[in-house]
């Protein structure tokens, strides 16, 4: 004997409707990203491929690899990168832990004050620096007054400026999902590893920190590939002695209105950023970047 | 070696006070857990037994009072330098390492060579019925399997005091009272002394050798599980272990008096006029033939009849209008003869059932 299927096609109907009708919800969202990112990028890559006789050629490429100075933008970018991730963790991953210890209020406050420059204008903080750094700003002033150095010394318009303006900038994108994966870590690991005979210390390295690598990783790599691309700090505290590759996307446009050899250079860290993404997530799963978890 | 000395420390606790503002989670608790010896904590929520044993595994730092394992004081100690087994409510397996490396976890601090190590890790994970599960990661681990593997791991490296915090809080109820039995078992093969925490009163009631009861801060009653069901010190103890009627009862010298009539009991009194008669459930008996010579007879009016399987609960007035419960196995043949709500009923209980109380809630 068969079974009975009454009401099979209904209901599968209304199966391919729900399906529908949660399509068109999630179709402007679609649109925009199709006309906001995916156009865009496109076109971007058509332009990096014509030369300047508005012929298909390489020579934006080409040029790329024949210029020393390229290169040594690239190595700028990566080096300051580099550095301003390193120094996040260095800084960031104490003051989570700090954090993530102290009772719900103390932490909240805490959080507060990590959060209040994070929606504060990136000009307004990037220009605050350069008063307090400058030559006869605060920092050499009151150093000065206190008898650590004799002459004003230069902190800004060089490497240090910039990179004391980036770590600030850049801080929150690493303390919060540091942060988050701290909270996550239950109470009890530590206990029972202090219970079994594990001090202080090597509970630490052996159960909380590995528990938060998750987190500390998809923060550091948020703050690298943001750095990659990063403009405006660079470019006012950094006094033209640190040049990334998006200053020089700038210069290739406003100053020679290259738009070929602007493009290629956005492909070329766009691609370097992709492969980057790509060995990362041979380490960790690249969800853990946007649930801030293990 | 069950209860040989060897393998277990007796532990003394002398007058530990902790204070949380002004709410005292423990009063000058004094208790002594012998060698060997199973003792369970059992209390409600916010009654201070999680705190007791907090402060035994060195969480929680008293305000003032001693603890010895054995001869040694103990009580400034850190956690990491106790060398006691715990497992946790929450299990607190680590999971970033496999089972191998949780229960082997200890055994590495203690720097036990690398094939030492693995000899015990299995031999305790067979103990704990675990046997070739090593290599599994914990998120691949049921509920019971994990449970296991917290004990493994808190034995693994023979500790002389166990404690447990809830250790099957989290568990359904057919595989807690299967783990119930075996934990049982594994105290008896270890001998190690085991200090349990539990709200639940039937588990403390299946496993303990005995029971500290704690409330407001305080250990209301230390007792083998019969003596404190049987024998309970107060209403508290009496009505959070096991269901119980109380009856407000009358002394006048070595008599007890319950509306007019004097009750016939086996058990000293207690040493004062605050005196409740309590009624357990399954102690009380239906009595068809009218009143019975030589037991308590109760009169009382049949209010409902609630059938729940494997026994039934008959709700019942008495003549001054209290309601008391019998419970009775469901056999066929006291079902068929089951009282009609609104009939007129005798209940009797016997002398050694029929237990006096002090009234004091503390």
């Amino acid at each position: 004997m068969t079974a009975a299927r009454t009401n099979e096609a209904g209901l599968r109907a209304d199966e391919r409707l729900e399906r529908l009708k949660l399509f068109g919800l999630s179709s402007p969202a679609i649109l925009l990203i199709l006309v906001v990112l995916v156009l865009p990028v496109g076109w971007l890559f058509y332009v990096s491929f014509v030369g300047a006789d508005g012929q298909f050629s390489l020579e934006n490429y080409e040029r790329m690899i024949a210029s020393k100075s390229y290169a040594r933008i690239f190595m700028t970018t990566f080096k300051v990168s580099f550095l301003t991730t390193a120094l996040c963790v260095l800084i960031g991953y104490p003051l989570a832990y700090f954090m993530s210890q102290m009772p719900e209020r103390i932490a909240n406050l805490c959080m507060i004050t990590v959060l209040l420059p994070f929606w504060t204008s990136l000009l307004v903080r990037t220009y605050a620096w350069l008063v307090l750094l400058q030559k006869r700003g605060l920092v050499n002033d009151w150093a000065i007054s206190l008898g650590l150095w004799d002459e004003p010394i230069k902190i800004v318009h060089n490497l240090n400026g910039t990179l004391i303006g980036m770590v600030h900038i850049m801080l929150p994108f690493l303390i919060l999902p540091v942060y988050g994966s701290m909270k996550a870590i239950d109470r009890d690991f530590m206990k029972a590893a202090s219970n079994l005979g594990a001090t202080p210390r090597h509970a630490f390295w052996s159960v909380f920190f590995p528990l938060t690598t998750p987190g500390l990783f998809a923060g550091a790599l948020m703050v690298f590939i943001l750095c990659l691309g990063f403009f405006v700090t660079p470019a006012v505290l950094g006094g033209g002695k640190v040049i990334m590759v998006s200053m020089k996307i700038v210069s290739n446009i406003e100053l020679f209105v290259n738009w070929g050899a602007a493009s290629a250079l956005g492909v070329v860290l766009l691609v370097l950023t992709f492969l980057i993404l790509w060995i990362a997530s041979r380490f960790l799963k690249l969800e853990s970047i946007t649930a801030g978890g293990h | 070696m069950s209860s040989d000395t060897k393998g277990a420390l007796p532990i003394t606790i002398r007058n530990v006070t902790k204070t949380y503002g002004k709410v005292h989670a423990l009063d000058d608790v004094s208790l002594d857990v012998r060698s060997g010896e199973f003792l369970t904590l059992l209390g409600p929520s916010g009654s201070g037994k999680t705190t007791l044993l907090m402060v035994l595994a060195g969480f929680t730092r008293p305000d003032c009072g001693s603890l010895k394992f054995g001869d040694r004081e103990v009580i400034r100690l850190a956690p990491h330098l106790r060398d006691v087994g715990m497992t946790f409510q929450s299990y607190a397996l680590f999971p970033h390492m496999t089972v191998n490396g949780n229960v082997g976890y200890p055994l590495r601090l203690r720097k036990v060579p690398k094939d030492e190590i693995a000899k015990r890790v299995e031999a305790a994970l067979e103990t704990v019925q675990l046997g070739g599960f090593g290599e599994r990661r914990i998120d691949q681990l049921s509920g019971g399997q994990r449970q296991r593997v917290a004990v493994a791991r808190a034995i693994v490296f023979e500790p002389r005091i166990l404690l447990m915090d809830e250790p099957l809080s989290a568990l359904d109820k057919k595989l807690r009272d299967q783990m119930q039995i075996e934990l049982r078992h594994l105290h008896e093969k270890l001998g190690m002394t085991t200090v349990y925490v539990t709200h639940d009163q039937r588990e403390a009631l299946t496993m303990s050798d005995r029971i500290a009861v704690v409330n407001f801060g305080r250990i209301m009653q230390l007792a083998t599980p019969r003596d404190l069901y049987e024998r309970p010190a107060n209403r508290f103890v009496a009505d959070f272990i096991g269901e119980s009627t109380f009856l407000k009862v009358i002394r006048q010298g070595g008599k007890v008096l319950y509306a007019g009539k004097p009750l016939k009991f086996h058990a000293d009194l207690p040493d004062t006029d605050n005196l409740l008669l309590m009624i357990r459930p399954e102690r009380i008996v239906l009595s068809p033939e009218g009143a019975r010579r030589g037991a308590n007879n109760f009169d009382a009016t049949a209010t409902e009849v609630v059938y729940q399987g494997d026994s039934f609960l008959l709700h019942a007035r008495l003549a001054d209008g209290h309601q008391i419960v019998m419970r009775g196995a469901a056999r066929g043949d006291r079902m068929s003869s089951m009282p009609a709500v609104g009939d007129s009923i005798v209940l009797t209980i016997a002398p050694e059932d029929t237990v006096l109380v002090d009234g004091a809630e503390a």
